[in-house]
Formats: structure tokens, sequence, C-alpha cells
């Protein structure tokens, strides 16, 4: 853990969890009048949007008295009850099928799991009752609920608390994949997902919930939603398309940060949206660029990245003057050393390099796991 | 070899009326060691389960410390009236008529896929369901065609269903295991075992959240998940007992124990094969009933609908009871004795109940003809209908994947998808 705040403020970077970035050259948000950190931005959508609908209600491990794991579903206990905060037992298969019934019967359940790891257990659901209930019953039922919590890697929990779901969930119809980067997106998507009336699964990062972010007051409004659907070009650019979601977001903006640096302007999209992918924008992107990188945290084989290559090549072949550059996790189960944690996690160096490699492929392909 | 079955665990359990005294309603044609099955190295030999004058008991109860309650039955619960003993009469008649015409159009290729057939089992599912309101909701298994029909979805529907026509009550779109109907409150139809449990423990939460937090002040929606023996193993299973037990939600859980999950006998599968004793482990009545017996079925489910209704809690209830056929259509069905299907067959709940009416003076032989009859009817109106539907268009294949099909994203043009009123009829590539 220790090892990696070091290595990242050796970078000039500040991106762990309470250190406060030092310079705002990176974000490329207008003048904001407020910071605040995607937990809050959380809770604040959760709140919100629970006062707004009596039939919203939250229940998963911890939600309630612990005021949950990570705190994001702080005060919300006291605030709407225990009929409307659930604490759970320890059964993920149960209380998610429990949550799909009653999203049947037209309540809107947030069913958080610890993290998205446990959330297999509850897979069946998540899948088979969840997503395809609206196909099967020809539309009579459909199914508002949304599945949220933390995925991907975090510092130092090991192979089985560390895996990343996007692919997972991504190739099944009937779902909807929200991945929010900063506390606009982790608001807008939050909202946009309970009032979305399709189950909808919402992968927030563990590592990010304590970043701040600088929010407009556009933003704090509490209608504030954002589309489902629509990626948003977070740096525009004109050399290189980077592509990534999540946590990624912030490891290919500082990526970009450091290839103007040496001459090259990098596109940054955050997806956002993982299913439906934004095809357009990634598209209408490349045919500007003419080059692709793909950024996740996942593991390499189907994953995000392969889709969106796929689609590029599909549709704008043409258009690309390099072959597209696939960043991805190592494709190995997470080890819990810390040397061997970084490694096996993209970093903004390996971001650099795969950009360089596009433009110019003069830098050799580091050794692939 | 394992005999988990064992005369020792067999504890007698609080009878909750003494029906010995009372005339029995169906002659007991064997004794209660048919209930083992077909399991000839697993009998114990010292099995004598006779207890004399319990054998031809009505319902066994275990009740747990939680639940105080007695139940104090009159005999009257059993008696029917005559519109009542019709009424059932019908309803078992058409689930059985319904099947035997699914299996001559499955061997006739109208019908395809996973077939699973209901015969035999008809008792549990009129004696539940037609206490039901319509509000009231019913979660299944694949083995679901009769409880769509016993809830009232229409035999049109659910044979257009099983052809895959869009007239069919998911538009062709579901198929054998996967039956909804939002009308008739019908909520599936999983194909996976132990799927539908948690997923019926929903809508009972539901209910209760309704009456509690929206404040619709006389909701009072009751739920039955019914599931077999093997389900009963599954961990979802045990997960829902303690939850609904836990919040006091209003479900009853069904058991159809027919001895057999495909073709794994539920004595070689289970540890500790009564299931009505898993009831109590979790703080909730476990009630065994003659499953072959559609009044005895029908008093108990009373009790345990009114149990839920009145918001004191869940009920599980074990139903013995029997397949006819095989697990599904594609199964060839030769791992069980000859003797206990023949045996099982002389209980026949139609022919049961058909005597009950007719000695009972409730109805004459020409009025259950008569019902006959106009079951016969409607069945071959059913398959008419089914067959003269269309199929589905081709536009069909991409609706109803989302409530909001803005999900299906943004075009190349930079539009939502689902905004061009030519996107269901484009190819299967989204």
């Amino acid at each position: 853990m220790l090892g990696i705040i070091r290595q990242k403020m050796t970078a000039g970077l500040s991106p762990a969890m309470r250190i406060r970035p030092v310079a705002s050259a990176l974000r490329s948000y207008s003048s904001a009048a407020k910071e605040i950190n995607v937990r809050e931005a959380l809770n604040s959508a959760l709140d919100e949007e629970m006062s707004a609908d009596p039939k919203v209600f939250l229940m998963g491990e911890e939600v309630g008295e612990y005021q949950g794991a990570y705190k994001i579903s702080k005060g919300l206990l006291d605030k709407y009850g225990p009929e409307r905060v659930l604490d759970t037992p320890i059964t993920e298969a149960g209380f998610t099928g429990i949550g799909v019934g009653a999203a049947y019967y037209g309540l809107k359940p947030v069913v958080e799991f610890m993290t998205f790891n446990f959330a297999m257990q509850a897979i069946d659901h998540i899948i088979n009752s969840a997503a395809k209930s609206n196909y099967m019953s020809a539309g009579q039922i459909n199914v508002p609920i949304v599945f949220r919590g933390p995925n991907g890697a975090a510092a130092g929990v090991g192979a089985q608390h560390s895996h990343c779901y996007a692919a997972w969930y991504a190739s099944c119809p009937g779902l909807k994949v929200l991945s929010p980067y900063s506390s606009e997106d982790a608001r807008g998507l939050l909202k946009a997902a309970i009032r979305d009336p399709d189950p909808v699964v919402f992968l927030e990062n563990e590592l990010l919930y304590g970043e701040s972010f600088p929010v407009s007051a556009e933003v704090l409004d509490s209608s504030f939603c954002l589309p489902i659907g629509k990626a948003k070009i977070e740096r525009e650019g004109k050399d290189v398309t980077i592509t990534a979601f999540s946590k990624m977001v912030g490891f290919s903006l500082k990526a970009a940060e450091i290839l103007a640096k040496e001459g090259i302007s990098a596109e940054v999209i955050n997806l956002r949206s993982i299913r439906p992918l934004d095809r357009a924008t990634i598209n209408a992107s490349v045919r500007k660029t003419n080059r692709l990188v793909t950024v996740e945290e996942g593991f390499p084989q189907h994953g995000v990245g392969a889709e969106i290559c796929a689609s590029v090549v599909e549709e704008s072949f043409g258009y690309l003057d390099a072959a597209v550059e696939r960043i991805a996790g190592a494709d190995v189960p997470m080890p819990y050393a810390a040397n061997l944690e970084r490694m096996a996690v993209p970093q903004v160096e390996d971001i650099v390099r795969a950009a360089k490699r596009a433009c110019y492929r003069s830098v050799p392909m580091a050794a692939v796991a | 070899m394992a005999t988990a079955y064992s005369p020792t665990n067999f504890v007698n359990p609080l009878s909750i009326n003494t029906r010995s005294h009372d005339k029995p309603l169906f002659d007991p044609l064997k004794t209660t060691t048919s209930f083992l099955g077909s399991t000839h190295k697993l009998r114990p030999t010292s099995l004598q389960f006779n207890q004399p004058d319990t054998h031809r008991r009505s319902a066994v109860v275990a009740v747990s410390d939680v639940v105080k309650e007695k139940k104090v039955k009159s005999s009257s619960n059993l008696l029917i009236t005559k519109e009542e003993g019709l009424e059932i009469y019908e309803d078992m008649i058409l689930g059985r008529a319904f099947e035997d015409m699914c299996a001559q159009m499955y061997y006739r290729g109208k019908m395809f896929g996973f077939v699973h057939l209901y015969n035999g089992q008809e008792a549990v599912s009129t004696g539940f369901i037609r206490l039901l309101k319509k509000e009231d909701s019913v979660v299944s298994t694949y083995r679901d065609h009769v409880h769509a029909l016993s809830k009232g979805v229409p035999a049109r529907e659910v044979m257009s269903e099983l052809f895959g026509r869009t007239t069919g009550c998911c538009r062709g779109q579901g198929g054998s295991m996967h039956m909804f109907s939002k009308e008739h409150n019908l909520l599936g139809g999983f194909a996976f075992i132990g799927e539908g449990i948690p997923v019926a423990t929903g809508a009972a939460f539901s209910s209760k959240y309704r009456r509690e937090v929206l404040k619709e002040a006389d909701c009072d929606h009751v739920t039955l998940a019914f599931f077999g023996d093997g389900t009963c193993n599954n961990g979802q299973f045990f997960e829902c007992l303690n939850m609904a037990a836990l919040w006091k939600l209003p479900i009853v859980f069904v058991v159809e124990n027919n001895l057999w999950a495909i073709g794994m006998s539920h004595l070689r599968a289970t540890s500790d094969p009564q299931i009505y004793k898993k009831g109590p482990a979790f703080g909730m009545p476990g009630v065994h009933v003659e499953g072959m017996d559609v009044l005895k079925v029908r008093e108990v489910a009373q009790e345990a609908i009114g149990r839920a209704r009145r918001g004191e809690g869940p009920t599980l209830v074990e139903c013995e009871t029997y397949r006819f056929r095989g697990h599904s259509l594609a199964d060839p069905d030769e791992l069980r004795d000859p003797d206990e299907k023949a045996r099982y067959a002389a209980r026949d709940p139609i022919t049961a109940l058909k005597k009950h009416l007719i000695e009972s003076k409730l109805a004459n032989e020409a009025e259950l003809k008569a019902i006959e009859k106009k079951i016969e009817e409607v069945v071959e109106d059913a398959v008419e209908f089914a067959d003269a539907s269309p199929h589905p268009a081709r536009s069909q294949l991409l609706e109803n994947v989302f409530a909001d099909p803005k999900g299906f994203g943004i075009g190349p043009d930079g539009r939502y998808r689902c905004e061009d009123p030519k996107f269901t009829e484009g190819t299967a590539h989204v």
C-alpha cells in the first residue's frame, strides 16, 4: 500500500485517498464552486432519490446500523428507518432474489453488494430473474432494480476481492451497466439508475470513494441526472483516442498530461456506460484521431477493450492508422504482494507507452503476462 | 448405503386433529410405507410407521416454540359445498386434460424444447391456488402449466405460448418454463430450481412494504411459492426460510414432494427426508399433508394462507404427491419402480374426488361427465386457437428487452437506436 502511494507521489500526482490534488490542471471542468468526494456524491444521490420516491429502498449487508461497509449509506437509516434501509443477513442469493421479487411489483430496490465479488453468489438472480424477465414475460413485468457496489481492484485485498466484472455483466442483454468516475458521474448516473425502469448494474470503485472532484451547482441540484448510454469526452485531443472507465479515467487523464508535454494530444473518453456502449462517440473520436488505446482494469480476454476494438474495426476500419492498443490488467488472479499488485494493474506509464506505440510504434511492447 | 431414513427419526408429531375418529375421506389404499417410494434397498426392514390411528393422518404438524398457536380445526373445513366441489373438480380435470394434450402435441412436433408435465399433482395446485384472490401471487418452477391454469390464465393463452405463437401469454418469448402473467399475478415460471423462492419472498416483501411504508392499508396479498423436493436441499431455500420468518412475510412455501428429482430419489439426496421439519428450525410451522387428496390440501392451505393474510408470518407445507409421467417429455422414466407408480396411480386425486363427490351426494355422474366434456372442448379449442395463431414477426425479436429501450444505446448517427422506427426490423446485430 505504501509502495503505491510513494510511487504515485513521485509521479507528481496524488490520487491516493485523502491527498488533495496539487494542481487542478488535470481537471478540465470549468470553474467549480464546490468539491465533493464520490462517497458524498453517492450518499446524496441515494438520499435524494429515497426522499423523492417512497418506493425506493436500500438493502444489503451493513447498510443500516454500520452506516454502510464503505459509509456510502451513512445517515440513511436514521432518516428513513429500518423499513427502507434494510440490514440483511449474509445471503446474497436470497436477498438479491427478494429484491428482484419486490421489483416485479413496482418497488425500486437498491441492492448493495459489499463488493461485486460477492455478487457472484447472486449472479443467477441478476442475470436470470432480473435481466431476462422483461423479455420472458413479453414486457408485462419490468424490473426497476439497481445493483451497486465496489468493483475491481482495491489495494492489497487479494485475488478474490479484486475481480472486475464490467465485461461479465456488459455481455448480458437486458442489463444496463454503468461505471462512474467522478463525483458528477456518481451522482448523475446513480440517479439515472434508480429512476430507470430496467435492471442496472452500477459498478463503483473503492479507491475512488475518497477522491474529491469539483462539481457545479447544476450537479448538486436534486433533479440532476445523466443519460444512460452516453460517454463523456473528458479531454479533447487530436492525435490518439484513449477510452477508459472508472479509476482508469483518472490514470488516462494523467497520461494525457504527460503525453501533451511530448507533443501528443490525447483525447480521453470516459465511457460512463459500459452497456450500452456509446459506440457513436468512440467511433467519431477514432475517425478524428485515427488511433485508439483502450484502458481497463479487468482481465484482457473478452474484456471491455476487446468489444471496443471490435466495434471500431467493424465501423471505422478505414480510419485506423495503427493497430488498436489494449491496456488491461494482467492475465493472472490478483496477487497480494504490493509490488506484484502494482504490476498486475495498469499504471500511468503503461498508458503512456501504449499511446506512443499507437502514434509511432517506436517503443517495444512490454512483456505480456 | 445410506439409511438416513431410520425409523427412530420419525418423531410422532403433534397431530392437529384426530382424524382417526372422523370418517376418513379416502380409504387408505396403502399404508404410509409407500411414502418412501421405490427404494428397495433403502427401505429399512423394521419399517412400520403405521401409527395405527394416524396412518390416515390428514396433516402432520411440527410446530416450533416460536409459534405457539394451536390450530383448532373442526371437520367442517373439509366439507365443501356443491359449487366448490364442482369448481375444484373442473380445475383438476382442466389440468389433467391440458397436460395430456400437451403430450400429444409434443409428440406431433407442435411443441418443442423442455416440457414438464404435472399429471398426478393436480390436487396441490387446485387445493392451494383456488383459494387465492386475483391479487395474490404465485411463483412456480418449470412445471408451471397447471399453476398458470389454476391461477386463471386462459387455456388458449397457455397453449399458444407452448406453441410459440404471438398470442401466448408471453407472446411466445417465454415458453413452457417461463409463464408470466401480470394480470393474474403469476410471476413465473423459473427454470433454475430454487430461483423462484427468493423472488416469491420478494413479492411477499413488497406486499408488506406496501402496507407498512406506502400505507396501502388493505394490502394483504399473499404469495405462494411452489417448488419440489430437490429444491429443498438448495441454499436459497434456507436463506428464504430464514428471511421470511425473520421479517414475518406473508408467504406460504409449498413443497410438492413427488419423491423424485429427475432420476434422483429424494431419499438418496437428502440427509433428513422429512422436509416439513425444516420449518420449525427457522421459526415457522411445518406441515405435512397428503398431496393426493385435494380436500386435505385445501384444508391446510386455508389455514396457511389465512395465517399469512393475518400477518402471522410464513408457513412451510410439504405435500406428499407423485407425478405420473416422467420428469419431462424427454425423460424415459426408467428408474422408478412400476409398483410404486401403480400404487400412486390408484390414488389418483381426480378419481378420488369424483368418488367423494358421488358418495356424499354432492354431484351425480351426469354433472361430472358434463364437466369433463366441457373441458375437453376447452382444451381442443385451445389447440385450434394456438394452431391458427401467427408465429411472432421478425420485428418482435428485439422487443421487450428493456422497459426503456434506450438501453440499446446510441446508433452511429448519434440518435438513440430505439428512436429509429425501423429498429426492431433490423438484423440481430445491435
